[in-house]
């Protein structure tokens, strides 16, 4: 599995995300800049220019053509992939720490952070998936997290709930046409930040990561912690990978802990577990910061991984990691 | 809730004083005024005499009286009874109060002539303690407590796998557990915040020390129940004897005991003292002692300041418990007999200039020496124009055994071998100019008569870590070069293996060097209990952290065989090496069948943990868990089979084998199949969960645009492109004419 490294960045990576087909990848750094890569040779395709300071998040409709971005500069931006050009502009009072389409791109869904008297809110946009259409500036869904501030969230399948992951370790149910709270569970440690929430291929489960040095996985009709997978070092971000089932987990000693410069001591490394058995299968190493965020490709064919040294990682499986079978799967397999 | 001002009960007012009975905080609290008769004493004891022969009894009796003091003019007072006789007892004023408490001392219990006894006491103690009602008229015998059936302290023996148990401390935890190989320890106990600053085994394995800010505990038994407590406030170390009769504490701060700060079990005397000597059966102190501060320069030739070493154990025991002895650096060494605790001889003995000593760790068999006997072995530097020397005294007799003199010594190590058959003095010795250092090994045969020494002074360096082969007669070095001055990169070491030679009728032949390995980082050796194996390592490094795993029996295949090294007892073969980051400490088993190498919290924080490896050096296990501390093996007891027992066992070693090997297959096998059955259950769940979710996307009209769980995509939106890449080999341009 040996890696391409995508060097475009000059700043800490904070999300990398694969278009539906897997053939590009999206990636946003702290240095203001959005990338567009092949996925498959890492070359690069282009550059959003636009935004005024760190970019936190990034996303990309099914149909792979429109972008949306969000910031520290306080601003939520629609590009057209095609070209580069910014469609539309929404301003905020505070920075945007998350976006996502739902399933269907015809909603665009924002996490804004909390601060300065101003609450953490989910927004959500009804968008038009024409290039050339007029997008709208109202919100169709406010959703106030006064509790503890939402760091995460995203739609369930066909966008019947929004489930959105806290600062203080829970996870809520919204209903995502009224923004009615219906659920709220603590799955991770008190006060341990939920620092990522991916879904699953039908979106009927989903996996979060937390400071907490653990991942869950989660049924969405009841938040039901399915599975736990438990780390030695605070985490980042969790993915789910089709196909086989593995989850990969990235993370490492934030840089401000990490009192050596020892790449072996931060814990740098992407981690692969087995989804249903809950042990670790295992790791892949090369960062030299911890990891912000790891992507699967949608076929289940690759991931690749941001990370603080400025870097995305991009892997292809090799045949041995379908190959890897636990014998009660062999077992299955056969029959 | 505390109480406060506000919440207290506001009936207080009708509380009346009167009622309260204090009579037993007054007597516990009563405070002795100076009555003017501290200088007072009463002499019991007395013969009783008619009032003619009073003078002379006083007289008699001031002779004895003014020994210690000056007992005032008309300072005796004998009474009368009314027949005339005297009581039998006299008061008695001293010249002072100091004067009274010395007579109290020297004088109580010296007999005036065949039948009669002085007993001196203060006249004050009288009033205290033989007040009415403070004594009881009839005796009553001190109840005995029924005696009460203990734990089985050694229980753990008894494991039907003969498994280890090993303690760990981590974070706030410490734990026994089970060695249970690859798998994860089998917990015995586990409790939180058990020690305040680390945990100890006594040498048998009999007790688990923890360490408190009050004193030192021992637990122990089936429930690990606390066996003993030992106050001793600010306690820093503890030592056991070796075969766990006492126990030393020591504080560097001296113990402050006084009626403000009682300390339970002990008592005024102790106070000022660093050290205490108890007895583990009864919980009792025994002596204790303060630090002997020796002058020593604070900086050294360069002006550099010297960090003050402390030895420890600073008293040192005998292999059987009868002695433990402390040494006054550069003066004499103080040999106390127990369990009384006295001075052997009533002095200590005189050594000019002693730098060091070391008891044998086994009762010494020495040739020809039928009477019982301990050895210790003690050198002392250049003193004017005196050699340096080693000598080897035997206790009780004090009798040296053997001396040998050194010159140029700079430093001297003794390292005892494991059955006290050897000693061998470890002597870094520089050269004329001071410049360079060169060691030389002295290895005195102890068993063999005249106590030989053997010279071992091939070694061009320096010696840096030396260790003999438990109960065998092999040992490893580790030499170092020089340092070069203000080099952050360590020196590279070389390690060398010796052994006897090969010799007729039984005798150990001279020590031979076997092999040297150079241009290594190690710095620490480490021998298995048993013998045999060795692990040369390198420890608080920040570079390198290898492990070698050594056999120094090694047996070749018989195809093989070389006639090289047939005159050496040894045949050495580097079995493995490993690499554990961050290692701080090297721990073997007490059978000598695994190792485990501990990465501790205590050092540094970088992957605390712990690997555990076989004899081999096979990795079964590592773990990493944070803020672990320690990990120790508890010790095992020296066996009870004979000899003719153990070689039985050895003969018959195949059948054992086999029988273990079977034992620990079926093992495997059985947790393999709950894994596997407890996988297959987790899958069929899962699988179960999956469809439920399906049919429930079903119903509310979801069709799946994304294929759900990645199945590949149908197989009409595949795509085929077709490129065609035209690539121009050559091209020559012809002109056509």
């Amino acid at each position: 599995m040996r890696p391409i490294l995508l060097s475009g960045h000059e700043r800490a990576l904070t999300q990398v995300k694969y278009n539906s087909d897997g053939d590009i990848i999206f990636s946003v750094s702290k240095d203001h800049v959005v990338c567009a890569w092949f996925s498959h040779n890492g070359e690069r395709l282009g550059t959003y220019h636009g935004h005024q300071g760190a970019l936190w998040t990034v996303d990309v409709d099914p149909t792979s053509t429109l972008l949306a971005t969000g910031g520290a500069d306080n601003t939520m931006r629609l590009w057209e992939v095609k070209t580069g050009k910014l469609l539309k502009t929404w301003d905020f009072a505070t920075s945007i720490k998350r976006v996502e389409f739902s399933p269907d791109g015809r909603q665009l869904l924002g996490v804004t952070e909390k601060r300065s008297g101003h609450l953490s809110t989910i927004v959500i946009y009804e968008i038009e998936p024409d290039v050339d259409a007029e997008q709208t500036n109202e919100q169709s869904l406010r959703i106030v997290c006064d509790e503890s501030k939402a760091t995460v969230a995203g739609f369930s399948y066909l966008s019947k709930f929004i489930i959105a992951g806290h600062e203080d370790g829970t996870v809520s149910q919204y209903d995502a046409k009224t923004g009615e709270l219906l659920l709220n569970i603590t799955v991770h440690e008190d006060d341990m930040q939920v620092t990522d929430l991916q879904w699953s291929p039908d979106r009927t489960y989903f996996i979060t990561a937390s400071k907490d040095k653990t991942a869950k996985l989660i049924s969405t009709n009841d938040l039901e912690v399915l599975k736990s997978y438990s780390t030695d070092t605070p985490l980042n971000s969790a993915a789910i990978t089709p196909v086989k089932d593995y989850v990969i987990l990235g993370g490492g000693q934030a840089a401000m802990d990490v009192t050596t410069t020892s790449a072996r001591q931060g814990k740098f490394e992407a981690r692969f577990y087995h989804k249903i058995f809950m042990e670790e299968i295992g790791r892949v190493r090369g960062h030299f910061g911890p990891l912000n965020y790891v992507a699967v490709h949608p076929k289940g064919t690759g991931y690749c991984s941001g990370g603080e040294d400025g870097y995305v990682r991009v892997h292809h499986f090799d045949k041995p990691y379908f190959d890897f079978m636990y014998e009660v799967e062999r077992e299955q397999a056969n029959l | 809730m505390a109480p406060s001002y506000e919440n207290l009960p506001i009936d207080d007012d009708e509380f009346d004083e009167e009622e309260i009975d204090f009579s037993d905080l007054q007597e516990q609290y009563e405070v002795r005024l100076e009555e003017g008769l501290d200088a007072f004493v009463v002499v019991d004891g007395l013969p009783v005499v008619p009032e003619d022969n009073r003078q002379k009894l006083i007289k008699f009796l001031l002779r004895k009286l003014n020994t210690v003091g000056k007992v005032k003019e008309d300072g005796v007072f004998m009474p009368l009874n009314e027949k005339n006789m005297t009581e039998g007892f006299a008061f008695v004023e001293y010249g002072a109060a100091n004067e009274a408490v010395a007579a109290v001392k020297a004088l109580h219990g010296t007999p005036l002539d065949k039948k009669h006894t002085m007993a001196v006491n203060k006249l004050t103690d009288i009033d205290r303690y033989g007040r009415e009602g403070r004594i009881d008229e009839e005796y009553t015998p001190p109840t005995i407590e029924p005696f009460q059936q203990k734990e089985h302290l050694r229980s753990w023996l008894g494991d039907i796998e003969a498994r280890d148990q090993m303690a760990m401390y981590r974070g706030d935890k410490v734990g026994v557990f089970w060695n249970e190989k690859e798998d994860p320890p089998e917990s015995v106990v586990d409790r939180e915040n058990w020690t305040e600053f680390f945990v100890q085994w006594s040498p048998l394995g009999t007790f688990l020390t923890s360490i408190h800010a009050q004193g030192v505990q021992l637990w122990g038994g089936k429930a690990w129940s606390r066996q003993k407590r030992f106050a001793h406030p600010g306690v820093n170390l503890v030592d056991f004897s070796p075969s766990e009769k006492y126990i030393t504490t020591w504080s560097h701060r001296p113990l402050q005991v006084d009626e403000n700060h009682p300390v339970p079990s002990l008592s005024l005397e102790d106070d000022g003292k660093n050290y205490v000597i108890w007895d583990i059966a009864t919980g009792k102190p025994l002596r204790s002692f303060a630090t002997i501060d020796v002058p020593s320069a604070t900086v050294d030739e360069q002006g550099n300041p010297v960090k003050k070493k402390m030895q420890w154990p600073t008293f040192k025991w005998s292999a059987d418990d009868k002695y433990v002895a402390r040494m006054t650096q550069g003066q004499s060494i103080s040999v106390y007999e127990l369990p009384k605790m006295n001075l052997l001889d009533k002095q200590s003995i005189k050594i000019e200039g002693v730098m060091d000593f070391e008891w044998a760790p086994a009762t010494p068999r020495r040739d020809g020496i039928k009477t019982y006997e301990q050895l210790f072995c003690y050198w002392t530097p250049e003193l004017g124009s005196n050699p340096a020397k080693v000598g080897l005294m035997s206790i009780p007799s004090k009798e040296i055994v053997r001396t040998r003199n050194l010159f140029n010594v700079s430093d001297a190590k003794l390292h005892w071998q494991s059955e006290a058959a050897y000693v061998c003095v470890k002597v870094d010795r520089h050269s004329k100019s001071k410049k360079s250092l060169a060691t030389n090994l002295e290895i005195f045969r102890v068993r063999e008569k005249g106590v030989p020494v053997e010279v071992v002074d091939s070694i061009k360096d320096t010696v840096i870590n030396f260790a003999w082969e438990p109960k065998g007669n092999r040992f490893v070095l580790i030499t170092t070069g020089e340092i070069p001055a203000a080099s952050a990169v360590p020196p590279k070491t070389a390690v060398s293996f010796f052994c006897p030679e090969k010799a007729k009728g039984g005798v150990v032949g001279n020590f031979r060097h076997i092999r040297t390995v150079d241009k290594k980082n190690s710095n620490a050796i480490y021998w298995s209990p048993k013998g045999r194996f060795v692990i040369v390592a390198t420890l608080q490094s920040q570079q390198s952290f290898d492990l070698d795993f050594w056999d120094l029996s090694f047996e070749k295949p018989k195809d093989e065989k070389e006639d090289k090294d047939k005159e050496l007892t040894a045949n050495l073969q580097l079995m493995a090496t490993a690499d554990h980051y961050g290692v701080t400490d090297i721990e073997w088993d007490p059978t000598g069948r695994y190792v485990a190498t501990v990465a501790s919290a205590f050092r540094h924080h970088m992957e605390n943990g712990y690997h555990l490896y076989d004899f081999r050096g096979t990795l079964l296990r590592e773990e990493h868990i944070d803020r672990f501390k320690q990990l120790l093996w508890r010790p095992r007891p020296p066996t009870l089979l004979s000899k003719e027992e153990q070689a039985e066992i050895r003969k018959n070693l195949r059948n054992y084998s086999r029988l273990f090997d079977e034992q620990d297959l079926a093992k495997k096998n059985t947790a393999n199949r709950q894994v596997v059955e407890q996988r297959r259950r987790l899958l069929e769940e899962w699988q179960a969960w999956r469809e439920q979710m399906r049919e429930m996307l079903a119903e509310e009209g979801y069709e799946e645009p994304v294929d759900a769980d990645g199945v590949a995509g149908a197989d009409g939106d595949v795509e085929e492109v077709e490129e065609i890449v035209e690539e121009i080999i050559e091209e020559t341009e012809e002109v056509v004419s």
